[in-house]
């Protein structure tokens, strides 16, 4: 799986993690190329937000996970990471500008926040056509709203790698593709290196360069057509899931029939 | 310096109970401690403590209980390092194991309590220690004014640092820790400030009703509040009018300080409740 590569942004080899004795990840080698758009898609419990807690440093692993990055001869990269859920309480009294604010400032926003990091933060959510939000309580966004304000706090300061984790709940097939959309602009205009973790293999599949399967190692890698049409997906995601990914397709075929078919 | 500020409070407040020092000293003491209280409570209930702040104070029974065995006249150390112990203990055990915390602290909770009740109570000797239970805030002595304004400042100087790192702790360690914060150490901090913060107002508030002065503004104060500022500001403001109110109560009333201070905290939570009931109606 190691190919060659020679403008390596991030370079996972031999990767393992265990959380006592479960083997949640084994023999992950990847490869990240600057300016890449990595798809990680696999089954429930594959291991792919470790994959990303691993990245972090946030979890003990063996193997090595080594970054170079322009400009940065040793150094780590800046890592802008999009969390799948945000612990809150509905009734939370903290605000869109409270939470960007508090990431990208020092100075205690339950002080006040200041003009000069209104402004900051007001750029911040135009980089996702999101300034409307900024006063807002977090709990009152939609699940694709929050989302697109955790990816305005990941990309400020603009990030070397961006992780994204698929959100856990509140976002809809639109909302996820709009969000594909969103972060593929971003990685065009900006020329940031992603690595974004979904299940939704059907949306992500046109704006990935390559697509890799995971589940505990990584079962098959390459351009999402090619692992899209690859058997072993069937295998690791079960003809259900498979299913459900085609419904896209099926949906098409529904409406060109301009009747409907028996499945 | 304390015969100062007694003349100013003094020339300020025209009131029969100010020309008694035992009150002057209260009302300082509670002046300091109330919004000290009110800004931690605000991420105790953001970060979901309020039964780790709870048990912290229940502690207390047993840091005593060291203390009178250890042979020490003021058990106030022995307080702070039995709760600071246990505020490090859980929060490494909870970051270790990721583990339901509030079986852990309801294990602890039991143990603090028990052991301080069965060695304190060695030879029927417990009523001379019910002091601690409910507190007397009317006892405070100059020292104890400084040794709190102290904590006060400490407090002020760690939310300045401090406060942005603990909001995105709270809302998602990975992502806190993608931006370059040490978790468990703030975590840690965070812990043991509050262990200490609840440990040196024991004698004032009492072990039985501590959580709530913690806890109570802090709620209050989320019914009307749509943002962090607000939130703070509001906590300390309830928290304020609240120990006031009930210090000035309890010397007409004749009750016991703490628990009236708690009492007026709990009618702020309910009457912003209600406001906010009535809003929600109202959109």
């Amino acid at each position: 799986m190691a190919e060659k590569c020679e403008h390596c942004c991030t370079r996972i080899e031999g990767l393992g993690v265990n959380f006592g004795s479960a083997v949640i990840l084994k023999n992950v080698d990847l490869h990240v190329n600057c300016g890449e758009l990595i798809a990680v898609v696999g089954p429930n419990g594959a291991g792919k937000t470790t994959l990303l807690r691993a990245i972090l440093g946030e979890i003990p692993y063996k193997g090595s996970i080594k970054f170079q990055v322009k400009g940065k001869p040793d150094g780590h990269p800046r890592i802008g990471y999009v969390p799948q859920k945000l612990n809150y309480d509905i009734d939370s009294p903290i605000s869109v500008s409270d939470l960007i604010g508090s990431a990208i400032s020092d100075a205690p926003v339950c002080m006040g926040i200041k003009m000069s990091l209104k402004e900051r933060i007001r750029a911040s959510l135009a980089g996702v056509s999101a300034e409307r939000l900024s006063d807002k309580r977090i709990g009152e966004l939609s699940g694709g709203e929050l989302q697109r304000v955790l990816l305005a706090m990941a990309m400020t300061p603009e990030p070397d790698l961006l992780l994204l984790d698929e959100p856990m709940s509140g976002v809809d097939a639109k909302g996820l593709s709009l969000f594909y959309e969103l972060a593929s602009s971003l990685r065009r205009a900006k020329d940031v290196t992603i690595l974004l973790v979904t299940h939704d293999l059907i949306g992500v599949a046109p704006h990935a360069d390559r697509m890799v399967l995971l589940n505990n190692s990584i079962i098959a890698s390459g351009r999402p057509k090619e692992v899209l049409s690859d058997d072993r997906l069937v295998k690791e995601l079960g003809p259900s899931l498979w299913n459900i990914s085609k419904l896209p397709e099926f949906m098409d075929d529904l409406s060109a029939d301009g009747k409907g078919r028996e499945q | 310096m304390i015969e100062i500020l007694h003349k100013i409070i003094e020339s300020i407040l025209p009131f029969a109970w100010v020309k008694y020092d035992f009150m002057k000293n209260a009302l300082l003491a509670v002046v300091l401690v109330t919004p000290v209280f009110a800004i931690i409570g605000t991420m105790v209930i953001n970060k979901h403590m309020a039964f780790f702040s709870d048990v912290l104070g229940h502690s207390a029974l047993t840091g005593v209980a060291i203390g009178v065995i250890l042979g020490f006249n003021d058990p106030t150390l022995p307080m702070i390092a039995l709760a600071v112990f246990i505020a490090i203990a859980v929060t490494c055990f909870k970051a270790a194991t990721n583990a339901a915390s509030d079986t852990v602290l309801g294990v602890f909770f039991a143990i603090v309590v028990s052991l301080g009740v069965v060695l304190l109570s060695r030879g029927g000797g417990f009523a001379r220690y019910t002091a601690y239970l409910i507190g007397d805030i009317l006892s405070v002595t100059p020292n104890q004014i400084f040794v709190l304004a102290t904590i006060a400042l400490c407090v002020f100087l760690y939310w300045i640092i401090f406060a942005n790192r603990l909001t995105l702790v709270s809302v998602n360690s990975s992502l806190a820790a993608s931006r370059g914060i040490n978790v468990l150490l703030i975590e840690i901090s965070f812990a043991v400030l509050t262990a200490v913060v609840v440990i040196l107002s024991i004698r004032l508030v009492g072990v039985l009703i501590i959580n709530s002065l913690l806890i109570l503004p802090a709620a209050a104060s989320r019914n009307i509040s749509r943002d962090l500022q607000s939130y703070t500001i509001w906590a300390v403001i309830i928290s304020l009018l609240s120990g006031v109110a009930g210090l000035v109560a309890s010397y007409y009333w004749g009750t016991a300080s703490g628990a009236t201070i708690v009492l007026f905290a709990a009618l702020f939570y309910c009457l912003t409740a209600l406001f906010r009931m009535i809003r929600v109606r109202l959109n």
